[in-house]
Protein backbone atom coordinates (compact mmCIF):
# COMPACT_ATOMS: atom_id res chain seq x y z
CA UNK A 1 0.00 0.00 0.00
CA UNK A 2 1.33 2.94 -1.13
CA UNK A 3 1.91 6.57 1.02
CA UNK A 4 0.14 8.83 -1.62
CA UNK A 5 -2.93 6.26 -1.46
CA UNK A 6 -3.23 6.72 2.53
CA UNK A 7 -3.21 10.15 2.47
CA UNK A 8 -5.41 10.29 -0.24
CA UNK A 9 -7.75 8.59 1.12
CA UNK A 10 -7.36 10.37 4.02
CA UNK A 11 -7.98 13.61 2.17
CA UNK A 12 -11.46 12.01 1.20
CA UNK A 13 -12.44 12.30 5.18
CA UNK A 14 -12.74 16.09 5.07
CA UNK A 15 -15.85 16.22 2.24
CA UNK A 16 -17.78 13.74 4.59
CA UNK A 17 -16.74 15.16 7.40
CA UNK A 18 -17.98 18.43 6.25
CA UNK A 19 -21.36 16.72 4.79
CA UNK A 20 -22.33 15.61 7.94
CA UNK A 21 -21.29 19.14 9.94
CA UNK A 22 -23.81 20.68 7.19
CA UNK A 23 -26.07 18.73 7.61
CA UNK A 24 -26.04 18.75 11.87
CA UNK A 25 -26.16 22.69 11.01
CA UNK A 26 -29.17 22.94 8.75
CA UNK A 27 -31.16 20.89 10.82
CA UNK A 28 -30.49 23.10 13.65
CA UNK A 29 -31.34 26.21 11.77
CA UNK A 30 -34.45 24.68 9.95
CA UNK A 31 -35.70 23.62 13.40
CA UNK A 32 -38.78 26.16 14.38
CA UNK A 33 -37.94 28.61 16.73
CA UNK A 34 -35.00 30.69 17.24
CA UNK A 35 -31.87 28.28 16.79
CA UNK A 36 -30.63 29.21 20.36
CA UNK A 37 -33.45 27.42 21.82
CA UNK A 38 -31.99 24.34 20.43
CA UNK A 39 -28.70 24.77 21.75
CA UNK A 40 -29.35 25.78 25.12
CA UNK A 41 -32.70 24.79 25.93
CA UNK A 42 -36.41 26.07 26.97
CA UNK A 43 -35.56 27.08 30.16
CA UNK A 44 -32.22 29.06 30.53
CA UNK A 45 -32.11 32.81 31.18
CA UNK A 46 -31.46 36.13 28.90
CA UNK A 47 -27.46 36.05 30.19
CA UNK A 48 -26.75 32.23 29.20
CA UNK A 49 -28.77 32.93 25.93
CA UNK A 50 -26.70 35.15 25.21
CA UNK A 51 -23.49 33.90 26.26
CA UNK A 52 -24.63 30.50 24.10
CA UNK A 53 -25.42 33.40 21.28
CA UNK A 54 -21.71 34.68 21.45
CA UNK A 55 -20.27 31.13 21.62
CA UNK A 56 -21.70 29.74 18.54
CA UNK A 57 -21.96 33.52 16.73
CA UNK A 58 -25.36 33.10 16.00
CA UNK A 59 -25.52 36.83 15.27
CA UNK A 60 -23.24 36.54 12.36
CA UNK A 61 -24.10 35.95 9.27
CA UNK A 62 -25.13 32.31 8.06
CA UNK A 63 -22.00 31.25 6.54
CA UNK A 64 -19.81 32.45 9.60
CA UNK A 65 -21.95 30.56 12.00
CA UNK A 66 -21.44 26.85 10.24
CA UNK A 67 -17.64 27.87 10.74
CA UNK A 68 -17.68 28.69 13.98
CA UNK A 69 -19.81 25.59 14.69
CA UNK A 70 -17.45 23.72 12.26
CA UNK A 71 -14.38 25.15 14.44
CA UNK A 72 -15.91 24.54 17.89
CA UNK A 73 -16.57 20.41 16.93
CA UNK A 74 -13.39 19.81 15.72
CA UNK A 75 -12.35 21.11 18.60
CA UNK A 76 -14.48 18.66 20.47
CA UNK A 77 -16.40 21.44 22.24
CA UNK A 78 -20.18 20.65 21.71
CA UNK A 79 -21.82 22.78 23.88
CA UNK A 80 -23.13 22.27 27.26
CA UNK A 81 -25.55 19.87 28.32
CA UNK A 82 -28.32 21.61 30.00
CA UNK A 83 -29.59 18.65 31.78
CA UNK A 84 -25.94 17.76 33.66
CA UNK A 85 -24.74 20.93 33.39
CA UNK A 86 -21.55 19.87 31.93
CA UNK A 87 -19.27 19.80 28.44
CA UNK A 88 -21.12 17.37 26.05
CA UNK A 89 -17.98 16.10 25.40
CA UNK A 90 -17.12 14.63 28.84
CA UNK A 91 -21.11 13.23 29.44
CA UNK A 92 -20.89 11.19 25.93
CA UNK A 93 -17.29 9.82 26.81
CA UNK A 94 -18.84 8.58 30.04
CA UNK A 95 -20.62 6.31 28.51
CA UNK A 96 -18.75 5.08 25.18
CA UNK A 97 -17.00 2.69 26.82
CA UNK A 98 -19.85 0.61 27.81
CA UNK A 99 -21.45 0.72 24.70
CA UNK A 100 -18.26 -0.23 23.19
CA UNK A 101 -17.99 -3.24 24.90
CA UNK A 102 -21.57 -4.21 23.73
CA UNK A 103 -20.69 -3.75 20.33
CA UNK A 104 -17.13 -4.99 20.20
CA UNK A 105 -18.04 -8.01 21.97
CA UNK A 106 -21.14 -8.64 19.54
CA UNK A 107 -18.97 -8.05 16.50
CA UNK A 108 -16.28 -10.64 17.44
CA UNK A 109 -18.57 -13.07 18.45
CA UNK A 110 -20.75 -12.36 15.01
CA UNK A 111 -17.67 -12.59 12.84
CA UNK A 112 -16.20 -15.87 14.31
CA UNK A 113 -19.46 -17.83 14.32
CA UNK A 114 -20.87 -16.05 10.94
CA UNK A 115 -17.45 -17.41 8.97
CA UNK A 116 -17.10 -20.37 10.55
CA UNK A 117 -21.44 -21.18 9.67
CA UNK A 118 -20.95 -19.63 6.29
CA UNK A 119 -17.48 -21.70 5.34
CA UNK A 120 -19.58 -24.79 6.59
CA UNK A 121 -22.65 -24.20 4.72
CA UNK A 122 -20.76 -23.37 1.64
CA UNK A 123 -18.80 -26.75 2.07
CA UNK A 124 -22.46 -28.51 2.69
CA UNK A 125 -24.23 -26.46 -0.28
CA UNK A 126 -27.93 -27.66 -0.61
CA UNK A 127 -27.68 -30.71 2.24
CA UNK A 128 -29.63 -30.07 5.36
CA UNK A 129 -26.92 -28.51 7.40
CA UNK A 130 -26.77 -25.51 4.85
CA UNK A 131 -30.57 -25.48 4.40
CA UNK A 132 -31.21 -24.97 8.37
CA UNK A 133 -28.15 -22.67 8.58
CA UNK A 134 -29.62 -20.31 5.50
CA UNK A 135 -33.23 -20.48 7.27
CA UNK A 136 -31.65 -19.51 10.52
CA UNK A 137 -29.81 -16.66 8.93
CA UNK A 138 -32.86 -15.19 7.33
CA UNK A 139 -35.27 -15.32 10.48
CA UNK A 140 -32.09 -13.56 11.98
CA UNK A 141 -31.26 -10.67 9.81
CA UNK A 142 -35.15 -10.25 9.71
CA UNK A 143 -36.22 -10.18 13.35
CA UNK A 144 -36.08 -6.89 14.93
CA UNK A 145 -33.25 -6.64 17.49
CA UNK A 146 -35.54 -5.00 20.24
CA UNK A 147 -37.93 -7.61 20.10
CA UNK A 148 -35.59 -10.23 20.07
CA UNK A 149 -34.05 -8.35 23.67
CA UNK A 150 -37.32 -8.74 24.97
CA UNK A 151 -37.80 -12.31 24.23
CA UNK A 152 -34.73 -13.14 25.47
CA UNK A 153 -35.38 -11.13 28.88
CA UNK A 154 -38.68 -12.87 29.02
CA UNK A 155 -37.24 -16.38 28.59
CA UNK A 156 -33.33 -16.74 29.25
CA UNK A 157 -33.73 -13.73 32.20
CA UNK A 158 -37.23 -13.83 33.20
CA UNK A 159 -38.07 -16.95 32.64
CA UNK A 160 -35.10 -19.44 33.66
CA UNK A 161 -33.39 -17.10 35.95
CA UNK A 162 -30.04 -17.79 34.19
CA UNK A 163 -29.30 -14.23 33.23
CA UNK A 164 -29.77 -10.68 34.65
CA UNK A 165 -32.70 -8.75 33.68
CA UNK A 166 -31.14 -5.59 33.81
CA UNK A 167 -28.15 -2.97 34.09
CA UNK A 168 -24.15 -4.13 33.97
CA UNK A 169 -23.46 -5.13 37.45
CA UNK A 170 -25.16 -6.59 40.11
CA UNK A 171 -26.31 -3.65 42.58
CA UNK A 172 -26.81 -5.67 45.44
CA UNK A 173 -23.18 -6.32 45.73
CA UNK A 174 -20.04 -5.06 44.93
CA UNK A 175 -17.22 -7.02 43.53
CA UNK A 176 -13.51 -6.43 42.91
CA UNK A 177 -11.09 -7.91 40.65
CA UNK A 178 -11.85 -11.24 39.11
CA UNK A 179 -14.99 -11.15 41.08
CA UNK A 180 -16.28 -7.62 39.14
CA UNK A 181 -15.08 -8.89 35.83
CA UNK A 182 -17.00 -12.22 35.67
CA UNK A 183 -20.42 -10.26 37.24
CA UNK A 184 -19.69 -7.73 33.97
CA UNK A 185 -19.42 -10.52 31.29
CA UNK A 186 -22.57 -12.03 32.86
CA UNK A 187 -24.57 -8.93 32.40
CA UNK A 188 -23.10 -8.68 28.81
CA UNK A 189 -23.82 -12.09 27.57
CA UNK A 190 -27.47 -11.72 26.67
CA UNK A 191 -27.56 -8.35 25.28
CA UNK A 192 -24.26 -8.90 23.26
CA UNK A 193 -25.99 -12.20 22.18
CA UNK A 194 -29.13 -10.56 21.07
CA UNK A 195 -27.11 -7.39 19.14
CA UNK A 196 -24.81 -10.09 17.37
CA UNK A 197 -27.60 -12.29 15.85
CA UNK A 198 -28.62 -10.08 13.58
CA UNK A 199 -24.49 -9.13 12.08
CA UNK A 200 -24.44 -13.11 12.48
CA UNK A 201 -27.21 -13.45 9.85
CA UNK A 202 -25.70 -11.26 7.79
CA UNK A 203 -22.10 -12.17 7.86
CA UNK A 204 -23.39 -15.87 8.06
CA UNK A 205 -25.13 -15.56 4.35
CA UNK A 206 -22.01 -13.08 2.82
CA UNK A 207 -19.59 -15.73 3.88
CA UNK A 208 -21.76 -18.41 2.23
CA UNK A 209 -22.63 -16.62 -0.86
CA UNK A 210 -18.71 -15.22 -1.42
CA UNK A 211 -17.30 -19.00 -0.98
CA UNK A 212 -19.57 -20.61 -3.11
CA UNK A 213 -18.71 -18.15 -5.57
CA UNK A 214 -15.14 -18.80 -5.52
CA UNK A 215 -15.48 -21.91 -5.38
CA UNK A 216 -16.47 -21.87 -8.81
CA UNK A 217 -13.24 -19.80 -10.05
CA UNK A 218 -10.70 -20.78 -12.56
CA UNK A 219 -7.95 -21.01 -9.83
CA UNK A 220 -9.79 -23.48 -7.28
CA UNK A 221 -10.57 -25.61 -10.44
CA UNK A 222 -6.61 -25.87 -10.98
CA UNK A 223 -5.95 -25.95 -6.82
CA UNK A 224 -8.84 -29.21 -7.38
CA UNK A 225 -6.78 -30.50 -10.44
CA UNK A 226 -3.34 -29.95 -8.97
CA UNK A 227 -4.96 -32.53 -6.16
CA UNK A 228 -4.74 -30.40 -3.31
CA UNK A 229 -7.21 -31.65 -0.16
CA UNK A 230 -10.39 -30.26 0.29
CA UNK A 231 -9.37 -28.25 3.29
CA UNK A 232 -6.23 -26.57 1.10
CA UNK A 233 -8.87 -25.39 -1.42
CA UNK A 234 -11.53 -24.18 0.79
CA UNK A 235 -8.48 -21.88 2.83
CA UNK A 236 -7.58 -20.78 -1.15
CA UNK A 237 -11.51 -19.25 -1.19
CA UNK A 238 -11.15 -18.02 2.21
CA UNK A 239 -9.28 -15.03 1.69
CA UNK A 240 -11.19 -13.24 -1.27
CA UNK A 241 -14.63 -14.47 0.45
CA UNK A 242 -13.37 -12.12 3.35
CA UNK A 243 -13.55 -9.42 1.01
CA UNK A 244 -17.32 -8.74 1.04
CA UNK A 245 -17.60 -9.49 5.24
CA UNK A 246 -15.04 -6.46 5.50
CA UNK A 247 -17.35 -4.44 3.51
CA UNK A 248 -20.13 -4.89 5.32
CA UNK A 249 -18.67 -4.39 8.78
CA UNK A 250 -17.62 -1.36 7.45
CA UNK A 251 -20.80 -0.16 5.64
CA UNK A 252 -23.27 -1.57 8.76
CA UNK A 253 -21.37 -0.09 12.41
CA UNK A 254 -24.25 2.84 11.80
CA UNK A 255 -26.47 -0.02 12.15
CA UNK A 256 -24.93 -1.63 14.78
CA UNK A 257 -24.65 1.52 16.92
CA UNK A 258 -28.59 1.51 16.19
CA UNK A 259 -29.23 -1.86 17.38
CA UNK A 260 -26.86 -1.43 20.07
CA UNK A 261 -28.95 1.94 21.51
CA UNK A 262 -32.24 -0.56 21.14
CA UNK A 263 -30.76 -3.14 23.03
CA UNK A 264 -29.52 -1.16 25.54
CA UNK A 265 -33.29 0.05 26.51
CA UNK A 266 -34.42 -3.03 26.93
CA UNK A 267 -31.62 -4.40 28.93
CA UNK A 268 -30.65 -0.99 30.87
CA UNK A 269 -27.29 -0.98 29.88
CA UNK A 270 -25.82 2.04 30.68
CA UNK A 271 -24.34 3.27 27.80
CA UNK A 272 -25.32 5.31 24.73
CA UNK A 273 -28.82 3.94 24.68
CA UNK A 274 -29.60 5.43 27.97
CA UNK A 275 -28.18 8.57 27.31
CA UNK A 276 -30.06 8.85 24.19
CA UNK A 277 -33.35 7.58 25.52
CA UNK A 278 -33.07 10.29 28.65
CA UNK A 279 -31.94 13.39 26.34
CA UNK A 280 -35.05 12.54 24.22
CA UNK A 281 -37.61 12.78 27.64
CA UNK A 282 -35.29 15.88 28.38
CA UNK A 283 -35.32 17.38 25.23
CA UNK A 284 -31.22 17.38 25.77
CA UNK A 285 -30.51 18.54 21.58
CA UNK A 286 -27.15 19.15 22.14
CA UNK A 287 -26.37 15.53 23.27
CA UNK A 288 -28.49 13.91 20.83
CA UNK A 289 -26.48 16.09 18.38
CA UNK A 290 -23.41 15.05 19.98
CA UNK A 291 -24.21 11.21 19.44
CA UNK A 292 -25.45 11.84 15.86
CA UNK A 293 -21.78 13.71 14.90
CA UNK A 294 -20.53 10.46 16.85
CA UNK A 295 -21.93 7.89 15.15
CA UNK A 296 -21.31 9.72 11.88
CA UNK A 297 -17.08 10.30 12.57
CA UNK A 298 -17.59 6.43 13.51
CA UNK A 299 -18.92 5.79 10.23
CA UNK A 300 -16.64 7.36 8.82
CA UNK A 301 -13.65 6.48 10.44
CA UNK A 302 -14.50 2.78 9.56
CA UNK A 303 -14.84 2.91 6.04
CA UNK A 304 -11.56 4.38 5.51
CA UNK A 305 -10.19 1.35 7.91
CA UNK A 306 -12.62 -0.90 5.89
CA UNK A 307 -10.50 0.50 2.62
CA UNK A 308 -7.39 -0.09 3.89
CA UNK A 309 -8.19 -3.50 4.77
CA UNK A 310 -9.47 -3.81 1.57
CA UNK A 311 -6.31 -3.10 -0.34
CA UNK A 312 -4.58 -5.63 2.46
CA UNK A 313 -6.55 -8.69 1.84
CA UNK A 314 -6.75 -8.12 -2.17
CA UNK A 315 -3.35 -6.73 -3.78
CA UNK A 316 -4.87 -6.45 -6.47
CA UNK A 317 -6.45 -3.49 -5.21
CA UNK A 318 -4.29 -0.74 -5.94
CA UNK A 319 -6.60 2.48 -6.52
CA UNK A 320 -4.29 4.58 -8.45
CA UNK B 1 -40.52 -13.21 -13.53
CA UNK B 2 -42.77 -16.67 -12.82
CA UNK B 3 -39.78 -19.18 -12.27
CA UNK B 4 -37.62 -17.47 -9.37
CA UNK B 5 -40.89 -17.05 -7.90
CA UNK B 6 -41.55 -20.64 -7.70
CA UNK B 7 -38.70 -21.29 -5.11
CA UNK B 8 -39.95 -22.09 -1.74
CA UNK B 9 -38.48 -18.65 -0.54
CA UNK B 10 -40.11 -16.48 -3.30
CA UNK B 11 -43.09 -18.21 -2.57
CA UNK B 12 -43.25 -17.27 0.92
CA UNK B 13 -41.89 -13.74 0.60
CA UNK B 14 -44.05 -13.28 -2.10
CA UNK B 15 -47.42 -14.33 -0.01
CA UNK B 16 -46.56 -12.97 3.30
CA UNK B 17 -46.11 -9.62 1.42
CA UNK B 18 -49.58 -10.03 -0.01
CA UNK B 19 -51.30 -10.58 3.20
CA UNK B 20 -49.64 -7.59 5.08
CA UNK B 21 -50.41 -5.09 2.45
CA UNK B 22 -53.73 -6.77 2.41
CA UNK B 23 -54.24 -6.37 5.91
CA UNK B 24 -52.94 -2.95 6.17
CA UNK B 25 -55.59 -1.99 3.19
CA UNK B 26 -58.25 -4.00 4.62
CA UNK B 27 -57.37 -2.80 8.72
CA UNK B 28 -60.79 -1.60 9.39
CA UNK B 29 -62.37 -4.79 8.28
CA UNK B 30 -60.05 -7.15 9.58
CA UNK B 31 -59.92 -5.65 12.82
CA UNK B 32 -62.84 -2.80 13.32
CA UNK B 33 -62.08 -2.18 16.83
CA UNK B 34 -60.32 1.04 17.25
CA UNK B 35 -56.70 0.09 18.36
CA UNK B 36 -57.02 3.34 20.52
CA UNK B 37 -60.27 2.29 22.24
CA UNK B 38 -60.31 0.75 25.66
CA UNK B 39 -62.30 -2.36 25.01
CA UNK B 40 -61.66 -4.98 27.74
CA UNK B 41 -60.25 -5.18 31.47
CA UNK B 42 -56.54 -4.20 31.04
CA UNK B 43 -54.09 -7.21 30.72
CA UNK B 44 -55.94 -10.04 29.66
CA UNK B 45 -54.18 -13.14 28.43
CA UNK B 46 -55.35 -14.28 24.90
CA UNK B 47 -58.26 -15.39 24.64
CA UNK B 48 -61.71 -15.83 22.38
CA UNK B 49 -62.35 -12.10 22.71
CA UNK B 50 -59.41 -10.64 22.29
CA UNK B 51 -56.97 -13.06 20.48
CA UNK B 52 -53.71 -11.62 21.21
CA UNK B 53 -55.22 -10.03 24.57
CA UNK B 54 -55.48 -6.55 26.23
CA UNK B 55 -53.00 -3.85 27.00
CA UNK B 56 -52.67 -1.99 30.16
CA UNK B 57 -55.34 0.13 29.40
CA UNK B 58 -57.67 -2.91 27.59
CA UNK B 59 -57.09 -2.10 24.25
CA UNK B 60 -56.79 -4.76 21.79
CA UNK B 61 -53.57 -6.07 20.99
CA UNK B 62 -54.61 -7.31 17.70
CA UNK B 63 -56.51 -4.39 16.58
CA UNK B 64 -53.21 -2.61 17.48
CA UNK B 65 -51.21 -4.65 15.39
CA UNK B 66 -53.14 -4.53 12.10
CA UNK B 67 -53.52 -1.14 12.22
CA UNK B 68 -49.88 -0.60 12.89
CA UNK B 69 -48.80 -2.52 10.25
CA UNK B 70 -51.14 -0.15 8.24
CA UNK B 71 -48.65 2.60 9.45
CA UNK B 72 -45.71 0.73 9.41
CA UNK B 73 -46.25 -0.16 5.71
CA UNK B 74 -47.57 3.84 4.86
CA UNK B 75 -44.14 5.41 5.89
CA UNK B 76 -42.23 2.46 4.32
CA UNK B 77 -44.42 3.06 0.90
CA UNK B 78 -44.32 6.91 1.01
CA UNK B 79 -40.24 6.26 1.73
CA UNK B 80 -39.41 4.16 -0.47
CA UNK B 81 -41.81 6.83 -3.68
CA UNK B 82 -39.11 9.70 -2.04
CA UNK B 83 -36.17 7.51 -2.10
CA UNK B 84 -36.96 5.75 -5.77
CA UNK B 85 -37.68 8.42 -7.49
CA UNK B 86 -34.22 10.61 -5.96
CA UNK B 87 -32.22 7.29 -6.43
CA UNK B 88 -33.33 6.71 -10.03
CA UNK B 89 -32.90 9.99 -10.71
CA UNK B 90 -29.52 10.41 -9.61
CA UNK B 91 -28.54 6.63 -10.21
CA UNK B 92 -29.61 7.33 -14.52
CA UNK B 93 -28.34 10.48 -14.83
CA UNK B 94 -25.00 9.74 -13.20
CA UNK B 95 -24.42 6.34 -15.25
CA UNK B 96 -25.31 8.10 -18.31
CA UNK B 97 -23.79 11.07 -18.52
CA UNK B 98 -20.66 10.05 -16.72
CA UNK B 99 -17.59 12.17 -16.32
CA UNK B 100 -17.68 15.17 -13.97
CA UNK B 101 -21.64 14.89 -13.94
CA UNK B 102 -20.79 11.52 -12.38
CA UNK B 103 -18.12 12.57 -10.28
CA UNK B 104 -20.15 14.91 -8.28
CA UNK B 105 -23.34 12.68 -7.70
CA UNK B 106 -21.36 9.79 -6.66
CA UNK B 107 -19.38 11.80 -4.05
CA UNK B 108 -22.70 13.73 -3.17
CA UNK B 109 -24.32 9.69 -2.40
CA UNK B 110 -21.08 8.65 -0.80
CA UNK B 111 -21.74 11.54 1.66
CA UNK B 112 -25.67 10.83 2.06
CA UNK B 113 -24.63 7.66 2.66
CA UNK B 114 -22.57 7.95 5.50
CA UNK B 115 -25.79 9.56 7.57
CA UNK B 116 -26.30 7.70 10.37
CA UNK B 117 -30.22 7.43 9.53
CA UNK B 118 -31.45 6.44 13.05
CA UNK B 119 -29.61 9.41 14.94
CA UNK B 120 -30.57 12.39 12.26
CA UNK B 121 -34.57 10.90 12.97
CA UNK B 122 -34.00 11.02 16.22
CA UNK B 123 -32.87 14.95 16.46
CA UNK B 124 -35.32 15.47 13.76
CA UNK B 125 -37.85 14.73 15.80
CA UNK B 126 -36.57 16.04 19.23
CA UNK B 127 -36.19 19.43 17.37
CA UNK B 128 -39.59 18.83 15.52
CA UNK B 129 -42.05 17.20 17.24
CA UNK B 130 -43.42 13.83 16.85
CA UNK B 131 -45.00 13.06 13.59
CA UNK B 132 -45.32 10.48 10.71
CA UNK B 133 -43.99 13.43 7.53
CA UNK B 134 -41.01 14.16 9.28
CA UNK B 135 -40.40 10.75 9.72
CA UNK B 136 -41.34 10.16 5.71
CA UNK B 137 -39.13 12.93 5.01
CA UNK B 138 -36.05 12.19 7.14
CA UNK B 139 -35.23 8.21 6.18
CA UNK B 140 -36.72 9.45 2.56
CA UNK B 141 -34.12 11.93 1.72
CA UNK B 142 -31.45 9.90 3.41
CA UNK B 143 -32.16 6.41 2.16
CA UNK B 144 -31.83 6.75 -1.86
CA UNK B 145 -28.21 5.68 -2.19
CA UNK B 146 -28.28 2.13 -2.69
CA UNK B 147 -31.11 2.82 -5.03
CA UNK B 148 -28.89 5.33 -6.95
CA UNK B 149 -25.64 2.88 -6.98
CA UNK B 150 -27.65 -0.06 -8.57
CA UNK B 151 -29.40 2.59 -10.84
CA UNK B 152 -26.00 4.15 -11.98
CA UNK B 153 -24.53 0.51 -12.47
CA UNK B 154 -27.10 -0.61 -14.81
CA UNK B 155 -27.62 2.58 -16.39
CA UNK B 156 -23.70 2.15 -16.85
CA UNK B 157 -23.84 -1.18 -18.83
CA UNK B 158 -27.15 -0.50 -20.93
CA UNK B 159 -25.84 2.73 -22.17
CA UNK B 160 -23.18 1.24 -24.31
CA UNK B 161 -25.70 -1.44 -26.03
CA UNK B 162 -26.74 -1.27 -29.41
CA UNK B 163 -30.39 -0.66 -28.77
CA UNK B 164 -29.41 2.81 -27.15
CA UNK B 165 -26.83 3.93 -30.08
CA UNK B 166 -29.99 2.77 -32.58
CA UNK B 167 -32.30 5.43 -30.56
CA UNK B 168 -29.72 7.98 -30.31
CA UNK B 169 -29.08 7.25 -34.19
CA UNK B 170 -32.74 7.50 -35.12
CA UNK B 171 -32.55 11.14 -33.31
CA UNK B 172 -34.10 10.22 -29.88
CA UNK B 173 -32.88 12.86 -27.01
CA UNK B 174 -31.40 12.22 -24.04
CA UNK B 175 -34.30 12.23 -21.57
CA UNK B 176 -36.50 9.94 -23.87
CA UNK B 177 -33.21 7.49 -24.16
CA UNK B 178 -33.06 7.50 -20.27
CA UNK B 179 -36.96 7.38 -20.08
CA UNK B 180 -37.82 4.68 -22.41
CA UNK B 181 -34.94 2.83 -23.30
CA UNK B 182 -32.24 2.66 -20.53
CA UNK B 183 -34.42 2.90 -17.08
CA UNK B 184 -37.27 -0.10 -18.06
CA UNK B 185 -34.19 -2.27 -18.23
CA UNK B 186 -32.66 -1.11 -15.40
CA UNK B 187 -36.10 -1.43 -12.83
CA UNK B 188 -35.65 -4.66 -12.40
CA UNK B 189 -32.63 -4.73 -10.62
CA UNK B 190 -33.21 -1.99 -8.94
CA UNK B 191 -36.40 -3.33 -7.68
CA UNK B 192 -34.04 -5.77 -5.40
CA UNK B 193 -32.45 -3.00 -3.35
CA UNK B 194 -35.68 -1.60 -3.44
CA UNK B 195 -37.01 -4.08 -1.53
CA UNK B 196 -34.55 -4.85 0.86
CA UNK B 197 -34.45 -0.94 1.60
CA UNK B 198 -38.32 -0.90 2.18
CA UNK B 199 -37.58 -3.65 5.11
CA UNK B 200 -34.74 -1.92 6.48
CA UNK B 201 -36.69 1.31 6.83
CA UNK B 202 -39.73 -0.36 8.36
CA UNK B 203 -36.99 -2.05 11.18
CA UNK B 204 -36.04 1.82 11.56
CA UNK B 205 -39.23 3.12 11.73
CA UNK B 206 -40.56 0.71 14.49
CA UNK B 207 -37.14 1.72 16.35
CA UNK B 208 -37.84 5.04 16.39
CA UNK B 209 -41.35 3.98 17.52
CA UNK B 210 -39.99 1.71 20.32
CA UNK B 211 -37.53 4.47 22.07
CA UNK B 212 -40.93 6.34 22.20
CA UNK B 213 -40.58 9.00 19.59
CA UNK B 214 -43.46 7.51 17.05
CA UNK B 215 -46.94 10.03 16.19
CA UNK B 216 -48.96 9.23 19.17
CA UNK B 217 -51.83 10.18 16.71
CA UNK B 218 -51.61 6.59 14.66
CA UNK B 219 -51.04 3.17 16.36
CA UNK B 220 -47.44 1.62 15.43
CA UNK B 221 -45.70 -1.63 16.17
CA UNK B 222 -42.43 0.35 17.64
CA UNK B 223 -45.16 1.87 20.30
CA UNK B 224 -46.36 -1.52 20.90
CA UNK B 225 -43.36 -2.86 21.64
CA UNK B 226 -42.19 0.47 23.60
CA UNK B 227 -45.87 -0.24 25.73
CA UNK B 228 -45.14 -3.66 26.37
CA UNK B 229 -41.44 -3.47 27.51
CA UNK B 230 -43.04 -1.53 30.87
CA UNK B 231 -45.18 -4.37 31.22
CA UNK B 232 -42.59 -7.20 30.39
CA UNK B 233 -43.11 -9.25 33.79
CA UNK B 234 -46.96 -9.62 33.80
CA UNK B 235 -47.77 -9.45 29.88
CA UNK B 236 -45.93 -11.97 27.32
CA UNK B 237 -48.79 -11.51 24.53
CA UNK B 238 -48.17 -7.37 24.62
CA UNK B 239 -44.52 -8.73 23.36
CA UNK B 240 -44.77 -11.26 21.52
CA UNK B 241 -47.14 -11.03 18.65
CA UNK B 242 -46.67 -7.13 17.42
CA UNK B 243 -42.77 -7.87 17.20
CA UNK B 244 -43.37 -11.36 15.36
CA UNK B 245 -46.02 -9.28 12.95
CA UNK B 246 -43.03 -6.77 12.23
CA UNK B 247 -40.47 -10.15 11.77
CA UNK B 248 -43.27 -11.27 9.29
CA UNK B 249 -43.20 -7.93 7.34
CA UNK B 250 -39.38 -8.03 7.35
CA UNK B 251 -38.84 -11.57 6.06
CA UNK B 252 -41.33 -11.20 3.60
CA UNK B 253 -39.51 -8.49 2.16
CA UNK B 254 -36.13 -10.23 2.39
CA UNK B 255 -37.37 -13.09 1.28
CA UNK B 256 -38.97 -11.11 -1.83
CA UNK B 257 -35.93 -9.02 -2.41
CA UNK B 258 -34.13 -12.61 -2.80
CA UNK B 259 -35.63 -14.07 -5.26
CA UNK B 260 -35.72 -10.77 -7.08
CA UNK B 261 -32.17 -10.72 -7.55
CA UNK B 262 -32.46 -14.71 -8.33
CA UNK B 263 -34.23 -13.29 -11.25
CA UNK B 264 -32.16 -10.20 -12.01
CA UNK B 265 -28.67 -12.22 -11.43
CA UNK B 266 -29.63 -15.87 -12.66
CA UNK B 267 -26.03 -16.50 -12.21
CA UNK B 268 -26.03 -16.32 -9.00
CA UNK B 269 -30.10 -17.84 -8.36
CA UNK B 270 -30.25 -20.08 -5.56
CA UNK B 271 -27.12 -18.93 -3.67
CA UNK B 272 -28.09 -15.94 -1.95
CA UNK B 273 -30.44 -17.25 -0.14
Amino acid sequence: MSGRYLVRRLAQVVPAAAAILITAFVVIHIAPGDPVLALAGQHGDAAYYALIRAKFGLDRPLPEQLLVYAANVARGDLGVSYVHGRPVASVVLERLPATLLLMMTALIASSIVGIALGVGAARRVDRPADLIVRIAALVGYATPSFWLAQIAALTLALGTGWFPVQGITDARQVWTGWRYAADVIHHLALPALVLAINELALTTRLVRTGVLECLATDYIRTARAKGLPERSVVRHAFRNALLPVVTVIGGRIGMLFTGAVLVETVFAWPGLGQLLLSSIQTRDVPILLALFLLVSLAVILTNVVTDLAYVWLDPRIRYE
Amino acid sequence: MSSALRTPGGVLGFTLTLVFIALALLAHVVAPTDPFASVGSPLTPPSRAHTFGTDDLGRDVFSGIVHGTRTSLTVAFAVIAIASGLGIAVGAVAGYLGGSVDDVLMRGTEAVQIVPRFFLAVIVIALFGPGLDRVVFVLGVTSWPAIARVVRAETLSLARREFVDAAHALGARTPRILLRHVLPNAVPTALVVISLSAASVILLEAGLGFIGLGDPRSISLGYLANNAQRFLRVAWWMTVFPGAALALVVLGLNLLGDALSDLANPRRSGRTA
